[in-house]
């Protein structure tokens, strides 16, 4: 490689990755006990116990549910009612207005078949709430976490910068060559291009989706300006409706247009999910994949018929079917664990790379660049006084 | 006349094993996703093997 590109991409790697640094290690750091979220759940107590569903009981009316969230909350308005996947447990989401923040919200659990108000630490209050706050918004709301989704971009770029330069320096160097007996610095700058180029791939994966993720608020609202505006076309421009009418016959309809799926979640009008007019009833299928994505069926929230649905476009299936791939929740405990240690793994790539960057500031550019010619093979201080 | 050899310091020789472990590292995460069980097995396995691959490197004595 000629020194000119291997300068330009000296540059790329110093600063893409000297941007995004600080924030990668907060996220890896905030990272980590997230990943082991239900588990730390269920370890913490938190998790109530749930009874087995009579046989042959039937499932507790919605609008009841909903009503009971409300005498809860009262001056509250639904914005949000769900399934767990796992246990028979129903939560109605409510907040003083309908785009509330889920930090904001409140959060009633419900006996899907008794309808017993099931207590429960509300979701969004605790460390693990906080942690996830700072993870993926800093605090900051929507510009946290396009700041966060920049981030992540350059993190990207570092990864390439770093591969790139990766060849050159191992020009006379063996795969896994790590020399500890040199120097310090040698030591750590050979872990550091062995660590990255290992981890490369899963980290550039990590980081692409966690962008992904950033964008999911222009995403619902491109959504919402696009395929939902077309199927609700009928009701451009009325007022938001007064009334509402049942949610347990929307959710019905809903089972009838797409009865090879099942709702996951429910979205009352104004919530930023399903427009200003619709309950939006989130359907989901069996399979590992279908699992993870949904299938909005728009229902008239004043009539509680059904209006449309349709497949999601190709972007928004992307956001939810790479959600796995940044969460790492997808293979049980043994693919938990996998992506804590790589996580480490990426921390020590981080740390060691600013350590590079730190020990070396007051030296020549061109002195880095000999070193990553050599392979660190030429000493960089005597190559930069001979030049 | 023959082709010079390649010489030992190209590309190929020094992304040889990097694009190994990528590939494992893709096939490791699709294969999770794709089913239970047997595909999360390989999963394991795949992304495993990475880790193990650093754990020689970082252990070995020069």
């Amino acid at each position: 490689m000629q020194r000119r590109a291997v300068r330009v991409w000296y540059w790329v790697h110093k600063w893409s990755s000297l941007v995004c640094t600080l924030f990668m290690l907060m996220l890896c750091v905030t990272g980590l006990p997230l990943i082991f979220g239900e588990e730390i759940y269920h370890l913490s107590g938190a998790e109530p116990p749930v009874a087995a569903p009579a046989p042959g009981a039937r499932p507790a009316d919605l609008d009841g549910l909903i009503a009971r969230a409300l005498d809860r909350y009262p001056g509250d308005v639904p914005l949000f009612l769900g399934w767990d996947p796992d246990h028979p447990v129903v939560y109605v989401n409510t907040g003083a207005r309908p785009d509330t923040p889920p930090a904001a919200m409140h959060s009633v659990l419900f006996h899907q078949y008794s309808g017993e108000i099931i207590e429960a630490p509300p979701f969004n209050e605790g460390v693990m709430y906080t942690l996830y706050l700072i993870h993926t918004e800093m605090f900051a709301g929507l510009p946290g976490k396009l700041f966060l989704g920049a981030m992540g971009f350059l993190l990207a770029l570092a990864i390439l910068s770093g591969v790139v330069l990766y060849a050159p320096f191992m020009r006379k160097l063996g795969f896994g060559t790590v020399r500890r007996d040199r120097s310090r610095r040698l030591k750590w700058l050979d872990l550091h291009n062995l660590l990255g180029i290992v981890t490369a791939t899963w980290v550039g994966v990590v980081a692409l989706t966690g962008v992904l993720n950033t964008l999911e608020r222009p995403l619902y609202e491109n959504w919402q300006a696009g395929q939902l505006a077309r199927m609700t076309a009928a009701w451009q421009g009325q007022p938001p409706p007064n009334r509402l009418a049942s949610l347990e016959t929307a959710v019905r309809a809903a089972r009838a247009a797409v009865p090879d799926m099942h709702p996951s979640f429910v979205s009352y009008p104004g919530t930023g999910y399903s427009g200003f007019h619709h309950y939006g009833v989130f359907m989901q299928g069996d399979s590992e994949l279908s699992k993870r994505t949904y299938q909005p069926v728009l229902v008239d929230a004043t009539t509680s018929a059904f209006t449309a649905t349709a497949e999601w476009p190709a972007f928004m299936q992307a956001l939810y079917l790479s959600q796995p791939l940044h969460f790492g929740d997808y293979g049980g405990l043994p693919l938990k664990i996998i992506w804590a240690a790589l996580t480490i793994v990426t921390i020590i790539v981080l740390a060691s790379g600013l350590y590079l960057w730190l020990g070396r500031r007051r030296r020549s550019v061109e002195a880095l660049l000999v070193e990553i010619e050599s392979g660190g093979l030429v000493d960089a201080e005597t190559a930069a006084g001979a030049a | 006349m023959k082709p010079a050899p390649r010489p030992d310091t190209g590309r190929g020789r020094i992304f040889a094993v990097p694009a190994v472990i990528a590939a494992l590292t893709l096939f490791g995460l699709v294969a999770g996703l794709a089913g239970e069980g047997a595909a999360d097995l390989a999963s394991w396995i795949a992304l495993g093997a990475c880790l193990a691959v650093l754990g020689w490197a970082t252990a070995k004595r020069y």
